[in-house]
């Protein structure tokens, strides 16, 4: 937008130039609530980074909001049952836009080791979007800071007008996801076409 | 502690007209069970928890297993009229045994501090005849445990005070953990797949490639 370097000379007489997209993501990005969303084991390691030594706040998550009408990013750590995915899904409705999802874990992203399961859903991301997968089982504090520094990166390169504009400032683009029920053997619907497809299969001989 | 045969000697002793069976355990853990049946099952737990000498004031396990049908061979020597001449024949035999569905308690004293004893029921078959005594008026800890097993196994324990599903949804159909349940077809993908999820990829791939 302004030239760096006319950028740094006003800086030096003392003049901050900004233009209102950077602000209003530097605002966003610095201040993102999480929703205090643990459901197994990465949820210890979600709490063990918002604890003293990987401290979480110096980012902006200060608070882990209670309720989903005042969270902007849902932390979904640890496997997500059937049972449990429609409520998953649900609290995803509730919260406000502009919001965000980060797939923490190995069971968030497909199900992990206990992908064969009979109640395990294979992917938190087969209903909702999900913008920042961490793989590992747990990973570790560190690896949950990175994801949230590349949520960061991710949505102070967001563009507020044009095409590439985020979704909350699309009015044709659905903020609310159909949340599945419960079926005989199996949620109905499996997945969500809309958000998820299946992964096409590399080598099948 | 006294052994298992002991311990179904003295059953036998105070509770006359009870039949027990020990069901003897071949590895090293000789963990060997009793195997009651379903008439007394109260009456033995009862006694198994009241009784001075064994005090068995805690179930600490309750699980399920599903035996199912078994279909087995034998080859036996029959008599048979060939060409004129009585000589004894080899054939084979299908012995059909039905299968049943199992419920197995592990007992620990508290007071006396010995343990374990493990005792089991079984149901008539594995379709409509899957009722057995509950064992929660006697142990508390029975009560989810119980819920567990009717969830996954099938088994339905009478006597229990909130007999419903636990782990799965209460709209769920089938018993997931019977060797016979069918899993529903997720997408289930793995970068380096082999033996069933190859298969499932691979019919997937096929479903695919016709639907285009």
């Amino acid at each position: 937008m302004i030239d760096p370097g006319l950028k740094s000379e006003l800086r030096k007489q003392g003049v901050f130039t900004t233009s209102f997209e950077e602000l209003y993501n530097w605002g966003r990005k610095n201040s993102i609530w999480p929703l205090g969303f643990g459901l197994a084991c990465c949820a210890i390691e979600m709490i063990a980074t918002s604890m003293a030594r990987w401290d979480l706040a110096r980012f902006g998550a200060e608070v882990f909001r209670p309720s989903p009408r005042q969270a902007d990013l849902m932390i979904v750590a640890g496997t997500v049952t059937k049972k449990m995915a429609p409520q998953v899904v649900r609290l995803y409705n509730q919260m406000p836009e502009p919001k965000y999802v980060i797939a923490m874990g190995a069971c968030a992203i497909s199900g992990g080791p206990f992908k064969q399961g009979y109640n395990v859903l294979k992917g938190i991301d087969r209903y909702i979007p999900v913008e920042v997968h961490i793989p590992g089982c747990p990973p570790r504090p560190e690896a949950l800071l990175h994801a949230f520094m590349t949520l960061q990166e991710k949505i102070d390169a967001q563009a507020l007008t044009g095409p590439e504009r985020p979704r909350h400032l699309v009015a044709e683009k659905p903020s609310e996801f159909p949340v599945p029920q419960y079926g005989e053997n199996d949620l109905v619907p499996p997945s969500n076409p809309a958000v998820w497809r299946p992964p096409p299969l590399a080598k099948v001989s | 502690m006294e052994s298992a045969e002991q311990l179904k000697a003295r059953i036998e002793a105070a509770k006359p007209g009870i039949r027990l069976e020990l069901l003897l355990n071949g590895s090293s853990s000789a963990q060997h069970s009793l195997l009651l049946q379903k008439e007394n099952a109260l009456a033995v737990a009862q006694f198994l928890r009241d009784d001075p000498a064994l005090r068995f004031d805690y179930a600490s396990n309750v699980t399920g297993v599903d035996w199912p049908d078994t279909v087995s061979k034998k080859v036996i020597k029959v008599k048979q009229v060939v060409d004129g001449a009585e000589k004894e024949v080899d054939q084979t035999v299908e012995e059909k045994k039905p299968g049943y569905l199992e419920a197995v308690y592990h007992l620990y004293s508290m007071a006396l501090k010995h343990g374990p004893v493990i005792i089991r029921m079984r149901t008539g078959n594995r379709t409509d005849n899957t009722q057995v005594p509950s064992l929660t008026p006697v142990w508390r800890g029975c009560e989810f445990q119980e819920r567990e097993i009717f969830d996954l196994y099938g088994i339905i324990f009478q006597g229990h005070p909130d007999l419903r599903r636990i782990l799965m949804w209460d709209g769920f159909k089938y018993f997931p953990m019977r060797k016979d349940y069918v899993e529903p077809d997720d997408y289930e993908y793995e970068p380096t797949a082999h033996d069933e999820v190859l298969e499932k990829a691979k019919q997937h791939n096929a479903q695919e490639a016709s639907a285009r």
